[in-house]
């Protein structure tokens, strides 16, 4: 360690790792993880958003929760932002998770295409 | 990639009711379950509500689990980690007072809500074995702001300018302090943290240490530059193995890193320290003693002045700073001591941290700004009394402070306040009491700690408090006359007035203060021969209400002196006070409330 810079960088390094215990984010992003979930596919979707939101730096937590009810639209994602407005993705895989991510939360754009309400219609 | 982290509390509280084991468990079931290479398990500070331990959190969901067995780790990982189910048995949760609902979040339950972590802003975030994480958290940027870009002067002033006061007792300026070692001239000057933490039912720098020891350490580093200390000693008791442990990684890696040592950040300031173990002897908290002590010699104060500004350890300039008062200075170097002013009161700025026992619904750490109520740390905080008992009093500061009463409740909390009502800050230690607690007790429980911890040196400590605990014995036992009680007091303000140090002259405190709110009790022992709250055993003596009897026996059955007679079914039972030694077995045993106490 020889300067204040050095010292930044080490910070900055370790920073991102210690975000997850903060909760201080602008996306809550919640994969469904029941039986119904995981036999659908829903691991391989939950580990690319860790990915992305790692690589690309966005401000997002990626949680999980049990079953919705919805088995046969499994595997299902919801995205909350910071008001608590829901969207909620239906028949997702590791390529659309990368969609969402890139689009939802990198640009605030919902991937329409992908929610419930298209999959109803 | 890690997606999740699994923070379990390795404090001394959760660390024995096996916290370590349950470690171990999550290592070994993730592993099994392949989950270890995205879900961290991190061994971490103490989260403060010890009551529950052992308390696990998981990140991001912000979900804590309480009261942790090993037998539960399986069922978190399968239900909560792997499939996103919490296990609501074990969560933390509070009854929300409105709707009657269990809530779970952070700032909804009441024992989080009101507090304010600075001190121990790391401790239950952070691992405090790697300084990669408290560096993530803005470690050492103090250090390296003073260094690089103020004089040590300008550092002294702000540290004046943010009105930090001492949190081991006294309640002295720090940055007053500083000054005055500053101002010295002389070739070698030390820093020496205080970290003989020994007031009954204290532990706020033990958690501190085993939480967040680089924040201790870094400040050490910023004081030796403002007062111009190439070398430091923390004093800490041998009795705190695991701050110990953890002391010891934490400057073996700030070494490493070139935190501590020659030319840090490249500059002409160089600094390094080690620890000094003590045996647990409470004097040696007072500053003359903790030098002698580190010097070598046997832990007994000195006369002040000399003040340790201007000769301290080896003859030197030294400044001692107690845990907590080091734990703020780094915070308050980064946020500026505006910041630190807007927290508390005009005269106790920031926060203190208060280690709240006795008979209190959430005991535990508990931080909170300055000039908050003891109602609000006690009731919302605490919980009150459990049991509905009726609270009595809080004893703060230790053995040298003083209780408060219920009229107090509303009085916020800093230093000058606690001194005009008869107690003191003292470390923080918060001792509950209620109805069941005698109050002559209590004061022969403080004195019996004081002979126990007096070092002997001078004579109104040794000879005095032996004398005033067989006083306080003598009224416990019935012994006691009213003369008695007007002489104990006498002799308190003796050994106030001619003690040598601090231990000394406080140690009459507990008696005075108890006779000063609770001169009833005392007069009850003495006159009636009876202790209202039932615990002075010579006091006590049991009956049989005859018209309560059933004359089931079970009474005798439970008597292990044979003291009760009677027949069953026939003849009501009777005590043999004679034989009776007062266990209380029977009225314990007694389905209709028969069996009397007074």
């Amino acid at each position: 360690m020889k300067s204040l810079a050095d010292l930044k960088a080490l910070r900055d390094q370790t920073k991102k790792r210690l975000d997850l215990r903060d909760g201080e984010n602008d996306y809550r992003i919640v994969v469904g993880m029941g039986t119904c979930g995981i036999s659908a596919g829903a691991r391989p979707v939950l580990n690319t958003f860790v990915e992305e939101v790692a690589k690309h730096n966005y401000s997002a937590s990626v949680t999980q929760s049990g079953c919705m009810g919805l088995c046969s639209y499994e595997p299902i994602v919801e995205v909350f932002d910071k008001q608590g407005n829901k969207t909620t993705y239906v028949h997702m895989n590791p390529a659309k998770a990368e969609e969402v991510t890139r689009k939802h939360i990198g640009q605030g754009e919902i991937c329409e295409e992908f929610t419930i309400g298209a999959a109803g219609r | 990639m890690e997606r999740m982290n699994v923070l379990i509390c390795g404090g001394t509280g959760c660390t024995s009711s096996k916290s370590d084991l349950i470690e171990k468990e999550f290592n070994r079931v993730l592993e099994e379950m392949g989950l270890d290479k995205e879900v961290k398990v991190v061994k971490t500070g103490c989260f403060g509500l010890c009551q529950k331990g052992p308390i696990i959190a998981i990140h991001p969901d912000r979900v804590f689990y309480c009261q942790v067995k090993v037998e539960d780790v399986s069922e978190i990982v399968n239900e909560h980690i792997y499939k996103g189910r919490r296990v609501e048995r074990l969560e933390m949760h509070d009854i929300d007072e409105e709707t009657k609902e269990k809530v779970f979040s952070m700032d909804k339950i009441r024992f989080y809500a009101k507090q304010k972590r600075v001190a121990l802003k790391n401790c239950g975030v952070i691992n405090p074995e790697d300084i990669n994480e408290y560096i993530a958290r803005d470690g050492y940027m103090a250090l390296g702001k003073v260094l690089t870009e103020m004089t040590p002067q300008e550092v002294v002033d702000e540290i004046k300018k943010s009105g930090l006061r001492g949190r081991g007792g006294g309640g002295f300026l720090t940055g007053l302090k500083w000054q005055f070692a500053a101002q010295e001239e002389s070739d070698q000057k030390y820093v020496i943290c205080n970290a003989d933490e020994g007031d009954p039912g204290a532990f706020m720098d033990r958690s501190i240490l085993e939480g967040d020891p680089h924040s201790v350490i870094e400040a050490m580093a910023i004081a030796g530059y403002a007062i111009g200390a190439n070398y430091g000693y923390i004093y800490i008791r041998a009795e705190y193995p695991i701050a110990v442990e953890r002391l010891n990684i934490a400057i073996k890696q700030a070494r490493e890193l070139g935190l501590l040592g020659k030319n840090i950040f490249s500059t002409d300031f160089s600094f390094d320290l080690e620890l000094r173990l003590g045996a647990g002897a409470f004097v040696c908290g007072e500053e003359t003693a903790l030098i002698a002590s580190i010097e070598g010699k046997r832990g007994m104060p000195m006369p002040k002045p000399p003040f340790p500004a201007h000769k301290g350890v080896w003859g030197k300039p030294t400044i001692i700073n107690n845990v907590e008062t080091l734990a703020n200075v780094a915070q308050i170097i980064n946020n500026g001591a505006d910041w630190f002013k807007s927290m508390g009161t005009e005269k106790s700025s920031g926060t203190k941290v208060f280690a709240l026992g006795g008979k209190v619904v959430n005991t535990g750490l508990v931080e909170v700004p300055m000039g908050t109520t003891l109602r609000e740390v006690i009731y919302e905080i605490g919980g009150g009394c459990p049991n509905n008992k009726r609270f009595k009093a809080v004893q703060t500061g230790g053995p040298s402070g003083g209780c408060l009463t219920e009229d107090d409740l509303d009085s916020p909390i800093d230093f000058d306040t606690l001194v005009a009502k008869g107690s003191m800050m003292g470390s923080g230690g918060m001792i509950v009491m209620d109805e069941d607690n005698c109050m002559v007790d209590i004061a022969r429980f403080y004195m019996d700690f004081i002979v126990d911890e007096s070092c002997g040196k001078c004579t109104p400590c040794r000879v005095g408090t032996k004398r005033l605990l067989e006083m306080l014995t003598d009224i416990c036992e019935g012994r006691g006359t009213m003369e008695l009680i007007d002489e104990m007091e006498q002799l308190c303000y003796t050994i106030k007035s001619t003690a040598l140090c601090g231990l000394g002259q406080t140690a009459p405190n507990p008696v005075l203060s108890t006779l000063r709110f609770f001169r009833d009790e005392y007069e009850a022992h003495v006159k009636d021969k009876r202790c209202p709250a039932h615990v002075c055993k010579a006091l006590l003596s049991y009956s049989i209400d005859p018209d309560k009897c059933k004359k089931c026996s079970l009474c005798s059955k439970k008597c292990p002196t044979g003291a009760i007679s009677g027949i069953a079914g026939k003849e009501v039972f009777k005590i043999d006070t004679s034989k009776c030694i007062k266990c209380g077995a029977c009225r314990e045993a007694c389905h209709f409330g028969a069996v009397e106490m007074r």
